[in-house]
């Protein structure tokens, strides 16, 4: 218990466990005036009127200007409250157990633990960019524009915080508080011990399947993975028999890119699984990477 | 002839000379007018001018729709992530007059920072919990424009820029996390900069890297460090782009963010 008030504790912890909250009241707001809208809404509804409109001095101003003002007074009274960490001077012969990025960046040293640096670090990241930038050509569902639902964009909101939820926020919060040194895993509370042995079990994917040659393991595991991005075409061809909607109103190209970014975001739970159940260490090893 | 017999002439009905007050008469100076175009009287017109008429203000349409200043819509996250960008470009000025950052002293003024300068303690904390707060409304600015479907047409391109602002504020904040210079910092930073070693192709350790010719000294985390490991030339490096580069651009995207809300028809209300 104490372990973990001192971890809560720490100065730069405080703003996830802040965050923590005001995503959760966050999320519910949405979601409240998303079903709140669902239940009311009248349509269709018109062009904006100018009548709908009122005057942004004062009723935009005044609220800028007090919400500035409550934050800068809770700036003042955290940092009068709590001082900004300073540890010993910085020395490249001493590393510290564990050794953590800014909590910001938690989530992506979290991955390591699934993943090799290559795809963790430089890869995922990038692809999230990418991927985020890439949702409003990706989503072509013209409803839910400007107001809260979740009846009329239930796929897309689901995705969404699926990632940011459970992927990014998460992550975070695990690679926080959970992981102790050598990056292993505590409970809330537990000590964090340094001699903790762990044993190492985990074992390559074409080992479970007894693949013992080098150039066979490396083929099974391009397949796999070759299989799974295939899943793309699969349910491509499935949707075409059913003469889907959803395809007309994406369009090939558009349904592959979407494709490629949801199963490689899904590539992560999917690792995280075969971790816990199987073992799983790699998929695919080759002499310059491993998957 | 005496006062009292005066006869009583009925003076001409003139208006009351009114007398100004102080505050009037400052008002009608030359100097009042050429400063304030408008009065404050609760009038249409000057509602108007109160946006149009200001500088700052004038990033504001005169109206806005009625729904979209709820704060239960829009939760004021962007418009609070520039207001903490803001505090964190004061803040981090006034630190500027007392920080240098070279690897014999960055430490020691911190200390100095700390415990000599008045308000030292004080000033650094506000830049770092607001840097810390910035990066929380950022996400939830993000998170409120997905729920509200508002990066749909025609507000594609400013979804991009936004995603553009979100990185450039997390590696803002992932630079200044280093000029502290002690181990928490320089920890942190090497921790984060080790993940370039495996960029494919540019890291010594990432696919096909060495195959290229990549090693320690010549890669892209090379590049970033300006060594082969976080040291004097990291520090520097990461207080220029913490101070100069990296605050112009996020400027430039912020200007582009702003203007294009307006273009694409304002904050998106409910319809």
């Amino acid at each position: 218990m104490n372990n973990f008030l001192k971890i809560i504790s720490q100065p730069d912890n405080i703003p996830i466990v802040i965050m923590l909250f005001l995503l959760a009241f966050f999320l519910g707001l949405a979601l409240w005036q998303g079903i709140l809208n669902d239940r009311s809404r009248v349509k269709p509804q018109g062009p904006r009127k100018e009548a709908d409109k009122v005057f942004t001095f004062p009723y935009l101003v005044r609220s800028e200007f007090l919400s500035a003002l409550v934050v800068t007074l809770v700036l003042f009274v955290w940092s009068l409250w709590i001082d900004a960490p300073l540890e010993e001077p910085a020395n490249p012969a001493k590393t510290p157990n564990p050794s953590k990025a800014p909590w910001y960046f938690l989530g992506l040293q979290e991955m390591l633990v699934y993943f090799d640096p290559w795809i963790a670090g430089v890869v995922l990241p990038s692809l999230i960019i990418v991927g985020l930038m890439a949702i409003p050509y990706m989503d072509r569902n013209p409803l839910g524009n400007g107001y809260y639902t979740w009846k009329e964009r239930k796929w897309a909101i689901m995705i969404f915080c699926f990632g940011f939820f459970f992927l990014w926020v998460a992550m975070i919060t695990v690679g926080t508080f959970f992981r102790g040194p050598g990056w292993n895993f505590f409970m809330l509370g537990q000590e964090w011990d340094p001699h903790k042995i762990v044993a190492l079990t985990n074992v390559n994917l074409s080992d479970l399947f007894h693949i013992r040659s080098q150039g066979l393991a490396m083929l099974f595991g391009v397949g796999v993975i070759g299989a799974y991005y295939s899943l793309a075409m699969i349910s491509f061809l499935i949707l075409k028999l059913k003469k889907s909607q959803f395809l007309k109103d994406m369009g090939i190209p558009r349904f592959f890119v979407f494709m490629f970014f949801f199963l490689t975001m899904m590539a992560l739970p999917i690792k995280m699984v075969l971790r816990y159940t199987l073992n799983v260490k790699y998929i695919l090893v080759t002499p310059w990477f491993n998957v | 002839m005496s006062e009292e017999n005066k006869p009583t002439i009925t003076p001409p009905v003139t208006p009351k000379p009114v007398k100004e007050s102080l505050r009037q008469k400052l008002r009608k100076t030359q100097v009042w007018r050429s400063m304030f175009r408008h009065d404050y009287k609760d009038t249409p017109k000057n509602r108007t001018l109160a946006i149009i008429g200001n500088v700052f203000l004038h990033l504001h349409p005169v109206k806005v729709l009625r729904g979209a200043v709820k704060f239960k819509h829009t939760w004021c996250m962007g418009g609070l992530s520039f207001f903490l960008f803001l505090v964190l470009l004061v803040t981090g000025v006034a630190l500027m007059f007392y920080y240098r950052p070279t690897a014999e002293y960055a430490y020691s003024d911190m200390k100095y920072l700390q415990f000599d300068v008045p308000f030292g303690m004080l000033l650094r904390n506000m830049h770092r919990w607001s840097a810390h707060a910035m990066i929380i409304t950022v996400w939830l600015h993000m998170f409120r424009v997905f729920m509200t479907g508002s990066y749909k047409p025609p507000r594609e391109f400013n979804w991009g820029v936004g995603v553009i602002l979100l990185f450039l504020t997390m590696f803002l904040s992932f630079t200044g996390y280093l000029l502290p210079w002690d181990q928490l910092a320089m920890w942190a930073v090497t921790v984060g900069t080790n993940m370039a070693r495996a960029t494919p192709f540019l890291g010594h350790e990432g696919p096909f890297g060495p195959q290229l010719g990549m090693r320690p000294d010549n890669d892209v985390r090379f590049a970033l460090l300006g060594g082969t490991q976080v040291g004097a030339p990291t520090l520097l490096r990461f207080y220029v782009l913490h101070c100069i580069a990296l605050p112009f651009f996020l400027l430039v995207f912020v200007t582009v963010h702003f203007w294009r809300v307006r273009k694409d028809g304002g904050i998106s209300g409910p319809l």
